[in-house]
């Protein structure tokens, strides 16, 4: 339906509320995002911080307990060997059966022992019990000798020495006043040192191992080399961080980093290093990672999606508000247009009627000399000619008169109507054409209609204008069927007829004053007026009509003039 | 109405006044014009007349003005106005004041006379 929209000026185009949607869009998102991305951002590094020394705190924790269980283990045997040297004297321990049965209450009281001996002053080892024969063997060239003689007492490394076994030497110096020292020597195996790495209760991807300070293992370990191998960790202290007794780095070994903790002993050269993959240190923090990303995602996707939405309902309401406003714009232009052309209408009209009165008459007194000489050449010729100016004047007065009604339209007489009533009086002015021409007028009109308040004599002058036009528009024995409804909030009223039609092209034109197809049969006002009036009305007028088929003019009008028809009536 | 029907043509627009005279005058009325309202006043005062064809439209004293001075003068002569306008506001107008009836310029002369005559008739 080509609704009456008088032109609209296009400066809303798709392209502009397109480009304005994705401003709104872009900037409603950047509002939305960029500080959840700061929170987001914020938290991670907050908690990756927090959770780390949170994780590593207790590791540090583990390796220096563990590395006192270790210092424990090594001092009581150091202790019980000291007392031993003090509570017997050289000679007493360098009686074979007497050491024996000292070594044998030894075993039973602690756990590790291998085997004791007696080391003169010159290393000499001239006492012996356990399961090997050493007897006799110097150990003045061994860094256990030397050491004790400086220190008085000392824990060796793990070595292998003479016996397949790894095994850890300890000793002590006993001084005598009389510069005859003497130095007595145990040796205790490595198994008590995997109890104690296994009690740390470490999982299976984590490592805990001895190792000396010149980087060689002094237990077993799972990923970093078997006893007394190079260990394949760099644990140099150009890499330690903190404290001397912590160590913390991460290293990328097995393509995993990994945090290590490491222990130093005090009272011989061993440390303790416990080693954990991040991933397994850091479980949480992944999983709190994985939770933050997540729920940044969601709440992501729920703010694009609420964005797009809202901005979708905010660029609809902003176009239908523009349309609106341009629609009532136009609307507001065409009634001043009508309203200017209706004054200038008036002023032409009156200025033309006396004129045209005054040749009306003088044509008229023409006439009437011409009708009263009898002996007048060309009698008839002048009468002809007078009357021709009559109906001229006629025509001129016809025109003026609708000039001026056009532009004095303007009180309404408000009554309660019926439109089909209307529709028949209008029918009795145009049966006489109807007949002559064979026009098949076809009513139907509802009964019982509803009575509106609106002005009759205008509906009349709106109809008859209609009608007239689908009069002109039809074939002789064309149809001209006149439908009127009820409606929630008014009543309409459809002019339809099977003749020419109107061009596309000047459809949307036919409103407007002096807009005629009719040539010199018509002023180019009816259909103006028409519309001045039901506007006037409150009321809505639209054409339909295509070429060659037909035309149906479609007129809604309110119950009361000031209220608007609602266009989504039907 | 016998032949000799006077008639007082009151109307600014001389053309047409003139010639609506003559035109009466040659079937047989006498008519008389006046230009302005007031020359119209003036002739009433001193002539008698059978009916008034008075135009709304004029310059000084007003065609309804002329109308109220005429009825007072004589209220039960006819008046028959002549208006220029397609409304008919200023002739409803005259008609409750006291007018016969109204017409639109252009006049048809035989709708004058038809007027006329039945103006006289149920006078």
């Amino acid at each position: 339906m080509s609704d009456k929209k008088p032109a609209l000026n296009n400066t809303t185009s798709p392209e502009h509320y397109n480009e304005l949607k994705w401003k709104v869009i872009i900037t409603m998102l950047v509002i939305a995002v960029i500080p959840l991305a700061t929170m987001l951002i914020i938290n991670h590094f907050q908690y990756k911080s927090h959770l780390k020394s949170e994780v590593t705190r207790p590791l540090y924790a583990m390796a220096n307990k563990t590395r006192h269980s270790f210092e424990l283990f090594l001092e009581e045997r150091l202790s019980t060997i000291r007392f031993i040297s003090t509570a017997y004297t050289y000679a007493e321990l360098k009686d074979k059966k007497n050491i024996e049965k000292i070594f044998v209450a030894l075993k039973k009281e602690l756990t590790g022992f291998v085997d004791l001996g007696l080391i003169n002053t010159s290393g000499d080892l001239v006492s012996y019990a356990g399961p090997y024969s050493l007897l006799g063997k110097n150990y003045k060239e061994q860094r256990s000798f030397q050491e004790t003689q400086i220190k008085g007492h000392f824990i060796s490394n793990v070595f292998m020495g003479y016996r397949k076994n790894p095994h850890v030497a300890i000793a002590v110096q006993h001084l005598n006043n009389d510069d005859n020292s003497w130095i007595l020597r145990a040796t205790i195996d490595t198994d008590h040192f995997y109890n104690l790495i296994n009690s740390i209760g470490l999982d299976f991807q984590s490592d805990a191992f001895l190792v000396n300070s010149d980087g060689i293992m002094q237990t077993d370990s799972k990923y970093y080399g078997s006893i007394l191998e190079k260990c394949k960790l760099d644990l140099s202290p150009e890499r330690q961080k903190g404290q001397a007794s912590r160590e913390f780095d991460v290293l990328n070994v097995m393509d995993e980093n990994v945090i290590i903790a490491s222990a130093d002993f005090s009272s011989a050269d061993y440390k303790l290093v416990l080693v954990k993959p991040y991933s397994v240190v850091l479980k949480s923090w992944y999983a709190l990672k994985t939770e933050l990303i997540l729920v940044f995602t969601i709440s992501l996707g729920i703010i694009v999606f609420t964005v797009f939405k809202m901005a979708g309902i905010l660029i609809d309401k902003i176009r239908k508000a523009d349309e609106k406003r341009e629609h009532v714009m136009a609307e507001l232009q065409h009634t001043q247009k009508l309203s200017s052309i209706g004054r200038l209408a008036a002023g032409v009209a009156h200025e033309i009627n006396n004129p045209l009165a005054i040749i009306n008459e003088k044509a008229g007194l023409l006439s009437d000399l011409t009708e009263i000489t009898d002996n007048l050449d060309n009698k008839l010729k002048f009468n002809e000619l007078t009357q021709s100016i009559i109906k001229s004047v006629e025509r001129c007065k016809k025109i003026t008169h609708r000039l001026l009604g056009f532009s004095k339209r303007i009180d309404i007489k408000i009554e309660p109507i019926n439109v089909n009533v209307i529709i028949h009086e209008v029918l009795e002015f145009l049966e006489k054409e109807a007949m002559y021409r064979h026009i098949d007028i076809r009513l139907e009109l509802f009964e019982p209609m509803k009575s509106i308040l609106s002005d009759f004599g205008q509906l009349q002058q709106v109809f008859l204008n209609l009608l007239t036009n689908a009069f002109a528009a039809v074939e002789d024995g064309g149809i001209i069927t006149i439908t009127s409804l009820n409606r929630k909030k008014g009543v309409i009223v459809k002019v339809a007829d099977n003749g020419c039609g109107i061009p596309e092209t000047i459809l949307s034109n036919i409103f407007d004053p002096f807009f005629s197809t009719k040539k010199e049969k018509g002023t180019g006002l009816g259909l103006s007026i028409t519309y001045g009036i039901i506007n006037k009305l409150s009321g809505q007028i639209s054409v339909e009509s295509t070429e060659g088929v037909g035309t149906v003019f479609t007129i809604k009008l309110p119950e009361k003039p000031n209220e608007k028809t609602e266009s989504e009536d039907e | 109405m016998n032949n000799k029907t006077k008639i007082l043509l009151i109307d600014d627009e001389v053309e047409f006044i003139s010639t609506l005279a003559e035109r009466l005058r040659l079937r047989g009325y006498a008519p008389k014009i006046a230009e302005t309202g007031n020359e119209g006043i003036t002739i009433l005062t001193n002539e008698g007349f059978d009916v008034v064809v008075l135009d709304l439209m004029m310059p000084g004293l007003s065609g309804l003005e002329t109308l109220k001075q005429i009825k007072q003068i004589d209220s039960s002569l006819p008046v028959i106005l002549l208006t220029g306008h397609g409304a008919t506001k200023d002739g409803l107008e005259g008609l409750r004041i006291g007018a016969y009836d109204y017409l639109m310029k252009p006049l048809d002369i035989k709708e004058l006379i038809n007027k006329m005559s039945s103006a006289l008739k149920n006078k």
